[in-house]
């Protein structure tokens, strides 16, 4: 009999030695090394792309939300000064002579993001209303020459008196600020620098928020009831079949989003096809048709009829994976249709079921083109208010802010959703 | 060839049968019958396989029997009552199914406990039940594993247990250990066998596997064709298969073909195609002239005859494997070149070479007249 036994080798310091007495993990490491590098270089263009596309906006986005510099980049000197305030009466004559002489230079000042205007915006963000009061001042302020800069300064406009004014003036000269995440929650920083509820006419942002998850609640779960038995059609028909009608399913991915939203304008108005077929029934008469469109019902029609293939695909790969016998074990157990349903079937499509909600849910609180064409007033989501501070009022730092919030309110419902199914379960298909 | 070879009430008369098929037909696409006329009683605390190559009909019935697919046309009866509009839930049927159908989100314990608990048994019973139950294939360590966690044995033997908890008179099984390998599925036949001994259950067996058939069963229904070619026990479905598809489905099988040439009582002569005269049992032909296919079981050729034997032919070897037991020597016989003798290793020397011309001989009652 001849001894085959394999004797580790190792090492002094109890590494284990391959055959030729390198240490074994040094000879892995070199021998993939190869298969290591290529996958890093396949992988590289998609990383890259992610960082340029994806990391460094989000990052932007984030440092934009608390960063705003207009204070101080038209008031460089005031900005400095300003802080040491302690906010009882006014400044000190110092600090006037400093603001009058930033004012002064800022009026010569013609580089973007540094003009009076740029800070009038600024600071009327917070006291609505004072942006006549910069550009006026502006204007008479070239005139004055010498001190004492207080009193001139009241002497153009008595606001300038006003204590608020100068606390909102300090607050607005820090470059970090917290203001855009309370103006986005329905917050304001009252004349004492206090945080108060805003105005109830501009309290427009918490509200939204809410009616964008309730919307997306809602679009969410027709897509579940429309998608589970379609779904399960598709997976349970010959192959053939199934795969025609998927090609039906997958349709309207191959039009333009465009399209498809304006398709549903077509028919939604009250002039329009649905309303015609109703009246041609006798449902409702010719002269009551029905507001189905520039509404929240437009907008819930239109984004479940764009959303629904989100649910199906992922419900539909699950599905298919599950073998009838499973039913039919239950039916044979004594299992009405009912009870195999719910306690076999439906268990087991969860997978499916919390990637498409999740997918839709996620889809839909971000959706920003449909509420815009089909949304009205009333069927305008958070994204169409960010849409609408980064395009037309230029308060990127409130849209921003409002974007992170909804960044937040995402990671959050992953973390939910990690927590109740785990990530690891989700089946995208 | 129809199904008039079975004892099957084809009048419809009610008779003792615990679970009868009455003139059942299957259709699917309303072109094709996929069970033709089957007509079979199974009597209480049988085990009955269907045996069949893939497409023959076996499963369908099967289907039908436990409610998922309905007859096209006839009646299936359990215990004298007729259950085709019976749904599935309430046949009592236990299930066992070729890929085990454990549902994965369920423990064992849970997988035992859900026919129990769609039927409202209290938990304390329910819980001895399925103890038992599991006690009875050895698995009761198992209870609360997942299917997931178990090899393919196990989970089959979970299944097996799953169909028997809730005491079910008649067990279905369709191709039940198919997923398993050679070893565990023999080990797994006499397991069957001797749980079918033990609780005197009515069992229909689904193989296409005939070993398995032979094994387990009381009788067989050999399934070809949508139709059934010989519903007998093993050993005569072996010794005196009744048609050419029955005789080459089950072992293995020479044949030689021929033609009538004379009838005398059960047996008859047949005059091969090369001109050799052979006796044969008649089985399966009626007239002088019919063509005939002679069926031969490879243990049953005897190389270097002795004269007193039947049936003598020239042969030609043309290959030999050694076996252990056995030796296969395949050889030329009369134009048929896969003609196969076994021929037992009992350690003596035997000179036999590729290229050797021998002889081989047989009893004219191992040689099988069939439809050609």
């Amino acid at each position: 009999m001849t001894d085959v036994a394999f004797k580790d080798q190792m090492n002094e310091a109890g590494e284990l030695l391959t055959a030729d007495g390198v240490p074994l993990k040094q000879k892995l490491a070199i021998t993939t090394r190869r298969a290591r590098m290529r996958a890093l270089l396949l992988t590289a263009p998609l990383i890259i792309f992610l960082v340029v596309s994806f990391v460094i906006p989000i990052g932007q986005m984030l440092f934009r939300s608390v960063y705003n510099a207009a204070g101080s980049n038209v008031l460089p000197n005031f900005a400095v000064s300003i802080q040491d305030w302690d906010e009882q009466g006014l400044p000190t004559e110092q600090m006037f002579e400093d603001f009058v002489k930033d004012m002064q230079l800022a009026r010569k000042n013609r580089i973007t993001g540094k003009t009076v205007g740029n800070l009038a915006t600024r600071v009327n963000y917070e006291i609505p209303g004072t942006r006549s009061l910069f550009t006026k001042s502006s204007r008479k302020l070239s005139k004055v020459t010498e001190g004492p800069y207080k009193e001139a300064l009241i002497k153009i406009d008595k606001k300038w008196n006003d204590p608020g004014l100068w606390i909102a003036l300090k607050r607005v000269t820090k470059d970090i600020t917290p203001y855009f995440y309370l103006a986005a929650l329905d917050y304001k920083y009252d004349e004492k620098g206090d945080i108060v509820a805003a105005d109830e006419l501009y309290q427009i942002y918490v509200s939204n928020f809410w009616k964008t998850l309730r919307l997306s609640a809602t679009i969410t779960f027709i897509t579940i009831l429309l998608a589970y038995p379609v779904s399960y059609l598709l997976s349970t028909l010959p192959l053939r079949t199934s795969n025609m009608l998927m090609i039906l399913v997958l349709l309207p991915f191959w039009t333009s989003l465009l399209v498809r939203t304006t398709a549903w304008i077509a028919i939604l108005q009250t002039e329009g096809m649905a309303n015609d077929i109703l009246v041609f029934i006798g449902i409702i008469g010719d002269d009551n048709r029905v507001q189905m469109i520039y509404n929240q019902t437009g907008t819930i029609i239109a984004m479940v009829h764009i959303l629904l293939p989100f649910m199906i695909l992922p419900l539909f790969s699950v599905m298919k994976t599950i073998p009838p016998s499973y039913m039919r074990a239950a039916r044979s157990m004594g299992a009405t249709p009912f009870t195999a349903f719910r306690r076999i079937y439906l268990p087991q499509t969860l997978p499916g079921l919390a990637a498409g909600t999740l997918l839709v849910f996620i889809l839909a609180i971000g959706f920003y083109i449909t509420p815009a064409l089909v949304g009205g007033e009333d069927g305008l989501l958070i994204s169409n208010l960010i849409a609408y501070h980064i395009q037309k009022s230029l308060n990127w730092s409130l849209g921003a802010a409002l974007g992170t919030i909804l960044l937040i309110i995402v990671l959050v419902l992953y973390w939910l959703y990690n927590k109740l199914v785990g990530i690891d379960k989700l089946s995208f298909g | 060839m129809s199904g008039n070879q079975n004892n099957g009430s084809a009048d419809g008369s009610q008779n003792d049968a615990y679970v009868s098929f009455q003139r059942v037909q299957k259709s699917y696409d309303g072109e094709i019958l996929v069970v033709k006329d089957l007509n079979l009683d199974i009597a209480q605390g049988e085990f009955i396989t269907m045996l069949g190559p893939s497409g023959s009909g076996k499963t369908t019935c099967l289907m039908m029997l436990a409610g998922f697919e309905p007859a096209t046309n006839g009646e299936i009866f359990i215990g004298g009552r007729s259950i085709n509009h019976i749904p599935p839930h309430k046949r009592g049927i236990g299930m066992v199914f070729q890929n085990y159908a454990l549902f994965p989100h369920m423990s064992i314990g849970e997988n035992l406990a859900f026919p129990l608990e769609v039927r409202k048994m209290n938990k304390a019973d329910a819980e001895k039940q399925v103890k038992r139950a599991l006690d009875m294939v050895q698995m009761g360590d198992f209870i609360n594993r997942r299917p997931a966690q178990l090899s393919g044995g196990q989970q089959q033997r979970i299944a097996l247990s799953r169909a028997l908890v809730f005491e079910p008179e008649l067990v279905l099984m369709d191709e039940p250990l198919g997923a398993l390998d050679k070893q565990l599925r023999e080990h797994m036949q006499y397991e069957i066998k001797h749980i079918h001994e033990n609780l005197g259950v009515t069992v229909v067996y689904v193989t296409h596997d005939q070993s398995e058939a032979l094994t387990m069963s009381d009788r067989i229904a050999v399934f070809n064709d949508g139709v059934i070619q010989q519903l007998s026990s093993p050993d005569d479905l072996y010794e005196r298969p009744q048609n050419a598809f029955v005789a080459q489905f089950i072992g293995e099988n020479n044949k030689l073909s021929g033609t009538v040439t004379k009838i005398n009582g059960d047996t008859c002569t047949v005059k091969l195609d090369d001109g050799g005269v052979l006796e044969a049992d008649k089985v399966n032909v009626s007239a002088v002239g019919d063509r005939t296919l002679l069926s031969l079981r490879p243990e049953r050729v005897e190389i270097d005859p002795t004269s007193d034997m039947d049936d003598i032919l020239d042969a030609k070897i043309e290959e030999l494997i050694y076996l252990g037991d056995h030796i296969r020597v395949r050889m030329n016989v009369a134009g048929n070149d896969e003609f196969i003798a076994k021929v037992r290793n009992r350690g003596e020397k035997r000179d036999l070479k590729k290229g050797q011309t021998i002889k081989v001989g047989w009893s004219s009652s191992d040689c099988k007249a069939l439809d050609a």
